[in-house]
């Protein structure tokens, strides 16, 4: 039995129906990554082509020019490892931010849980890093560096960019509903923060405490992490990653209730 | 509780409308204004406030007090004008939106179709918008597997299921679009006017289908403004008038009372029509049917038919009016429409109103259900336009003997006079230079 009535304040999360929908989030990821590059005449190259392109920039304005430390590694490699997971946070983010607007039609006429839609903007981008990651593979058997033990930690420190992508993905695409501003904010938003993560340097250049509480950007943890586990930076950003872990944690349960209590609102004002 | 497949009690659905702002006095306010709106909006936002920028106290009820009992394998017609909550009431009940007041509870899994081809994208192909709106209307991957053929067939579209769709012509989508959704199994179907697509062959196959569904004994909620598809197709009908329940019972009665109502008197204020369209001016007063004189709402076809429409006059206003009018039938295509602009209101006109009587000797319409909609400008732009203004029923004519049946619904909604010749050819010589003697004629 469906019970239906208004409902008032915080809703319930309901994350079994959201299971239930599963197959559903399977399609739509499907969807996603079956559509995304029809008609583009590289295809599928574009999830390389920009992470790579920005490592080449970076290596040559801040490696080479600016000459900007890089933990004793080669700066190709050291930028590279931070702009695999980043593209992929950029992407999810962007992508899930719009993603309710862009299901407008979908949302008017048929019923499911919304949160399956910015999910799968979110995961559709582990294709991308896929791709993106078996250059990064490649780049890192040219420069002869052996990853780390460290290595098992990966798909965790993967899972912490796709909750904080999700996270704020969730804050922003339930305002952009109702508030067509955020997608000018998006494209600002991730620029300001690409330069706030530690991408074309090292934490390192920070002195503790000041060094973990950067770890309150989430992509700084994991940028650090990524770094740590493929590469073997000399210290464990432990206490970062888990700075890090608690602020995408903030990010993404805050952001699960504000999407449900605005979800009421989303068929009739989208 | 086997007794109940939908139970409704006191559903209410309240929309903000306004979209106009405050006035403002003087200049300094409304900078002030324009300064502080995004900072209020941010604060409504963040307190979960929907509407953004509406005024949140110009609203409307959708729907109002609507309280039913549905038992299962019903098959129940909603019908009603447009804006009358039809729609509304669908949404709530698959619950793509939530009601403002009131509940209601569902018994069994709801598959709802508001609309055929949600969800397809243009870029897949036949065969993967299948599994991807399947999907999405709520069917399993196996199910979607086993009834693949059913569907593509139903479909028709064999040779170009692994085609992307945006290749396809538009009755191809169409009817790919609803194989789909006609293969839903639910236990409770809600069907919004999807109907009104695809060639008339695709239409009543579609109905067909949909009647088989209603046999199987599921629960079908359906809305539609074609009343023999609602005859054809429901037992029970609900007739929902400014968002309330107006009538609810055996669908033949239930039609009849919406057609006499839409037809009430024969005449019909217009001043607070509710089918007018957002005008600068209320021109059309009230409309009068009638027939050789005798006022009627009911007509019959190849016989006379007769409207009257009283409109205001202001010669300041409009030196010259002109008016016009259009019939539709009720898949809302209009059949024909006429305007004249040749009246220049007298100046000394004391009552500010005049009447434009339209005469259509023999009216060339079959049998069924047609709106009047009416229109008064100036010629150069629209004043006030009314659709539906009314409505009137067409019977068929016992005088027309050598037509001893009226004609069936796929003959279309046009009765015109015509001559049949018929002969035998015996020799093909000579054949265009003489005319055919001729062994029989009919004059229909």
């Amino acid at each position: 039995m469906v019970h239906i009535a208004p409902s008032c304040g915080w809703a319930p999360l309901r994350l079994r129906e959201l299971w239930e929908y599963r197959e559903l989030l399977y399609f739509l990821i499907w969807r996603d990554v079956k559509v995304r590059y029809k008609q583009t005449v590289l295809g599928a190259a574009w999830a390389i082509i920009q992470p790579f392109f920005t490592m080449v920039v970076f290596s040559l304005f801040f490696g080479r020019l600016a000459q900007v430390p890089s933990d004793g590694l080669p700066y190709p490699v050291f930028a590279y490892t931070a702009l695999v997971p980043w593209s992929f946070f950029a992407y999810g983010l962007a992508q899930s931010s719009d993603s309710l607007v862009a299901s407008a039609n979908l949302i008017k006429k048929i019923y499911f849980p919304r949160l399956v839609i910015p999910i799968s903007g979110v995961i559709a981008g582990l294709v991308d890093f896929a791709l993106a990651f078996v250059v990064l593979v490649g780049m890192m058997l040219c420069y002869g560096i052996t990853p780390t033990g460290n290595v098992v930690w990966l798909p965790l420190l993967l899972l912490l960019a796709l909750i904080t992508a999700l996270g704020v993905g969730l804050w922003l695409s339930a305002m952009n509903v109702q508030f067509r501003d955020v997608r000018y904010v998006i494209p600002f938003l991730t620029q300001f923060w690409l330069f706030a993560t530690p991408i074309a340097y090292p934490s390192s250049l920070l002195d503790e405490p000041w060094r973990t509480l950067y770890g309150i950007n989430p992509m700084a943890g994991v940028v650090e992490g990524f770094r740590w586990a493929l590469l073997g930076t000399a210290s464990a950003p432990g206490p970062i990653i888990l700075v890090s872990a608690l602020a995408a944690s903030v990010l993404l349960i805050s952001g699960l209730f504000y999407f449900r209590r605005m979800e009421k609102t989303f068929a009739d004002v989208v | 509780m086997n007794d109940t497949a939908i139970y409704l009690e006191g559903l209410g659905k309240q929309y903000r409308i306004g979209s106009r702002q405050e006035r403002y006095r003087t200049l300094r306010d409304s900078l002030v204004g324009a300064a502080a709106a995004p900072f209020r909006r941010v604060g409504r936002l963040l307190r979960g406030q929907a509407g953004g920028g509406a005024n949140p106290d110009e609203t409307i009820w959708a729907l109002k007090d609507v309280s039913l009992r549905i038992r299962p394998g019903e098959t129940v017609g909603i019908i009603g004008r447009n804006g009358a909550g039809k729609s509304t009431l669908l949404k709530i009940l698959s619950r793509i939106t939530e009601p403002t007041e009131g509940h209601a509870d569902i018994y069994g899994r709801v598959g709802s179709l508001l609309e055929v081809g949600t969800g397809f994208h243009p870029e897949l192909t036949g065969r993967e918008n299948i599994a991807l709106n399947g999907a999405i209307l709520g069917m399993r991957r196996r199910e979607i597997a086993r009834k693949f053929d059913e569907i593509v067939a139903f479909a028709e579209v064999e040779r170009f299921i692994d085609t992307p769709v945006k290749h396809y012509s538009s009755g191809m989508y169409l009817r790919l679009a609803f194989a789909v959704a006609a293969h839903l199994e639910p236990e409770i179907l809600l069907v919004d006017e999807v109907l009104a697509v695809g060639d008339a062959a695709f239409q009543k196959k579609c109905l067909g289908k949909m009647g088989d569904v209603a046999k199987e004994g599921r629960t079908v909620l359906f809305v539609s403004h074609s009343m023999s598809a609602i005859l054809n197709l429901c037992r029970t009908a609900c007739w929902l008038d400014v968002g309330r329940v107006r009538q609810y019972g055996a669908a033949a009665e239930v039609v009849q009372s919406y057609l006499s109502e839409g037809v009430a008197g024969q005449e019909r204020d217009l001043t607070r029509h509710p089918g007018r369209r957002k005008g600068k001016h209320i021109l059309l007063q009230s409309v009068r049917l009638s027939e050789d004189g005798t006022p009627t709402a009911t007509f019959r076809t190849a016989g006379a038919f007769e409207f009257a429409v009283e409109c205001a006059a202001d010669p300041q206003l409009f030196p010259h009016l002109s008016l016009g009018f259009a019939i539709r039938d009720s898949m809302e295509t209009i059949l024909f429409a006429n305007s004249m602009t040749q009246y220049t209101p007298p100046a000394a006109n004391t009552t500010g109103r005049c009447v434009f009587r339209v005469r259509i000797d023999r009216l060339p319409l079959n049998p069924g259900t047609y709106s009047l909609s009416l229109y008064a400008g100036n010629g150069v732009y629209d004043a006030d336009i009314i659709d539906g203004a009314i409505l009137f029923e067409v019977l068929w004519n016992t005088d027309l003997d050598h037509l001893l049946y009226p004609p069936p619904a796929y003959w279309g909604p046009l009765h015109i006079p015509l001559v049949w010749d018929f002969a035998t050819i015996e020799s093909r010589s000579g054949a265009s230079a003489t005319p055919e003697p001729t062994d029989g004629r009919a004059v229909l």
